[in-house]
Parts: structure tokens; sequence; C-alpha cells
């Protein structure tokens, strides 16, 4: 593999790595619920985005097509599922 | 080398602290979430040990369906919930000593343990052609040890039997409840409309590569329950009644087709559960389609609980 397509690799899943820190930081730190989801998601989504282009250069093309099914599986689920949180944050704290 | 070493250690502390971490915690809901998280790094554990067949059985059935499950009880639990008594000293040393003892009768297994174990790993690979299968484990699941595995099926039909009977008579042949989300909230339904294709799919795939590469009927299975359970709780169905004779029927088909290829057998191969060469993959695989079936009915229903006498809406 060149050392191009290395390099690639190693500064994709460093951001991803950096997303990821910064999500769970966020996940630890931010005062409310929503604000924590917020944190959560956005980090996760980037993060594993990062983590499966990182990847790209290192499998095939149906493998590669595999990973970005993953990704968007799990962006579909983590986007629901922040919303029904919330949707009950909101119920439990009384707001609209 | 030293990666892959720096990962497994990772992973192992990770594993440890998880398990300390849902012990500790006080809160029921708390300890079922770090028990899911758990059954996730075993499985990572279990990819390490490339046992992937395992890993995702744990996957789908350990963390997925357990921990929903799990969920569900602690939920009913709630209700009930009494203040914790705190444990005497004496039980706790007592209870700590015993499980300290099995900790180094394990570790003095493992650790003294020399030359490999006894394994009959080379006769399954040397007889999988007959099976016409590509996965050992599946050839282990479905052939060599297919007695165990109708059994394993007959465990799940009494389980859930044993959910079932928890019910009151009045409810006895009723749907069972789950929670479902109001008919204004299209977020849990749109999941449900965009999944449910997906989930087949990738249920029957994962079905059929079983054949040859991990996978198999039981993953099949509980991906299955999980949609199954995504669209009731979205609203799009409605559990069936437990007394419905179509539901009854799902549920014993895979262990009926298992026992009438298996009786068949006696006659046609020789012996209980024998395949003849020729059909041997054929009969497998018509077995799990059965089973894939009547598992996915059976575990979502594990979840669904028992029969509520509730106002039917």
């Amino acid at each position: 593999m060149s050392s191009v397509a290395n390099l690639f690799v190693i500064i994709a899943v460093g951001i991803a790595a950096m997303f990821f820190l910064a999500g769970t930081v966020g996940l630890l730190r931010f005062p409310d619920t929503l604000t924590r989801l917020h944190a959560l998601t956005k980090a996760d989504n980037l993060g594993l985005g990062f983590v499966v282009l990182g990847l790209m250069p290192l499998v095939g093309v149906f493998v590669a097509l595999k990973l970005v099914c993953i990704w968007l599986l799990v962006l579909f689920a983590s986007a629901t599922v922040s919303q029904l949180i919330a949707r009950s944050a909101l119920r439990k704290a009384g707001a609209p | 080398m030293t990666e892959t070493l720096l990962f497994d250690a990772a992973l192992i502390a990770l594993i440890l602290g998880v398990t300390v971490w849902t012990l500790a915690v006080r809160d029921t809901i708390a300890a079922v979430i770090g028990f899911v998280v758990w059954g996730l790094l075993i499985a990572f554990a279990w990819v390490r040990l490339a046992a992937v067949d395992i890993a995702l059985t744990e996957v789908a059935i350990g963390s997925g369906v357990t921990g929903m499950l799990l969920l569900r009880a602690g939920a009913q639990a709630r209700k009930f919930d009494a203040p914790v008594k705190p444990v005497n000293r004496t039980t706790s040393i007592i209870a700590g000593a015993l499980c300290g003892v099995v900790f180094v009768v394990l570790a003095a297994v493992v650790l003294l343990a020399t030359g490999p174990g006894p394994t009959l790993a080379p006769q399954v690979a040397e007889s999988l052609p007959l099976t016409g299968l590509g996965n050992p484990v599946t050839a282990v699941l479905l052939a060599y040890r297919a007695f165990d595995t109708l059994l394993e099926k007959v465990v799940l039909m009494l389980a859930l039997l044993g959910v079932w009977s928890v019910a009151a008579d009045r409810a006895w042949g009723r749907p069972p409840e789950l929670w479902t989300a109001s008919r204004r909230d299209g977020v849990l339904r749109f999941f449900a409309q965009v999944l449910a294709p997906v989930g087949i799919v990738f249920a029957i795939y994962t079905f059929w590569a079983g054949a040859d590469v991990p996978g198999g009927a039981f993953q099949a299975s509980a991906v299955l329950a999980a949609i199954w359970l995504i669209v009731v709780m979205a609203g799009l169905a409605r559990l069936p009644a437990t007394g419905s004779p179509a539901l009854r029927l799902s549920l014993v088909a895979g262990a009926a087709i298992f026992l009438v290829v298996g009786i068949a057998g006696v006659h046609i191969a020789g012996a209980f559960l024998a395949y003849p060469p020729d059909f041997a993959k054929a009969l497998i695989i018509a077995i799990e389609a059965g089973m894939v079936w009547s598992v996915a009915a059976t575990l979502a229903l594990l979840v669904a609980g028992p029969p509520q006498a509730g106002e039917r809406r």
C-alpha cells in the first residue's frame, strides 16, 4: 500500500478518534439531556463516518460498500433514538 | 504483535471495568444497560478469539434479546421496588470467599493445563463435505449435535410457556401488551417502515450465509424478532392473540419439522436425525428455515411477556 493511502488512513481515523473523544467529553460534561444527546450524536455520527472513510483504502469495493451501509444504518438508528430520548426528556420536563 | 496485545489488554480492562460497574450500580435500568454494553464487549473478545459465530450470537441473543427482556422485567419490578436491604457482613464474606475459590480453581485449571485440550475439530473438518456445509459451527449444530439443537428448541418453547403461565386466568389466550408509540409520533413509525425491509433481507442473508460463513438460524431469528418488535412498538402491527392457532403453529413449526426429518432419518438413513448424504444440505436448510420462523416468534413473544387482560385497542 502506498504511503499516501497510509497517511490518509491515519489522518481520517485520527480525526474520528478526536470526534469520539469530544463526544465522550460532551456526554460527561454537558448539563442536560438535550445538549448531551447533541454531543453524542454529532460526535458518534461523524466519528464513525471518519472511521469508515479511513478504512476505505484498506478494503475492497464490496467491503467498502458494506461499511457505508453500516454507517448509514447507524446514522438512521441514532437519529431515531435521539429523537425518542429527546421527546421523552421534553415530556418529563413539562415543556411542549 | 504489540498493537494487538495492547488492544486485548484494553479490551480486558474495559470488560472488567464494566463488570464491576454493572454489579455496583444501584439502579436496575442502569445495571441492564451495563449488562448490554458488557455483552457487546464480550462479543469483541469472541471476535479476537476467532469465534465469530459466538460473537454474533452473543450480540444478538445474549446482549440484544436478553437485554430487552431484562429491561422489561426491570421496569415491571420497579413498581414493587422495596428499599434495598444492606446485606450483612457474614453473608458478603462467605459469598466473596466462595467466588474467590471458584476463581482460583478456574485460573489454576487454565494456567496449569499442559498441551492442547481434547478436541474433535479434526474429525469435524474431515467429514464436513458429507454435510454439504462450509461452516463447521453450523455443521455441529445441525448435523453432529442436532439432537442438542432440537432440545434447545423445545427448551425455548418451555420458557415461553413459563412466561405465559404467569398471566391471569382471564388473560389466557389474549395478546401480550407492549409499549406502543402514540399515533401522532411519526419518528418510530418511519424508522420501522424503513428498517423492516432492510432487517428482513439481512436476516435471510444471515440465515443463508450461515451454511458457509459465520451466521445462522439463531442470529437470523434474533434479527427478525427485533424487527417484529420494532414494527409493533411503532404501532404498525399488533401482537397476535396468544391463543391464535396460526401463532401456536408458528411456535411449534421449527421443532416439528426437525422431529419429522429426524424420524424420517430412522427409516431412510438408519438413525434418528441422520440425513441421507445426497440431501443433507437441503434437509439442513429446511430444518433451519423452520427454526428461524419459530425461534423468531418465540424470542419476540418472550420479550413481549405474558398475555394481558386489558382492553383490546
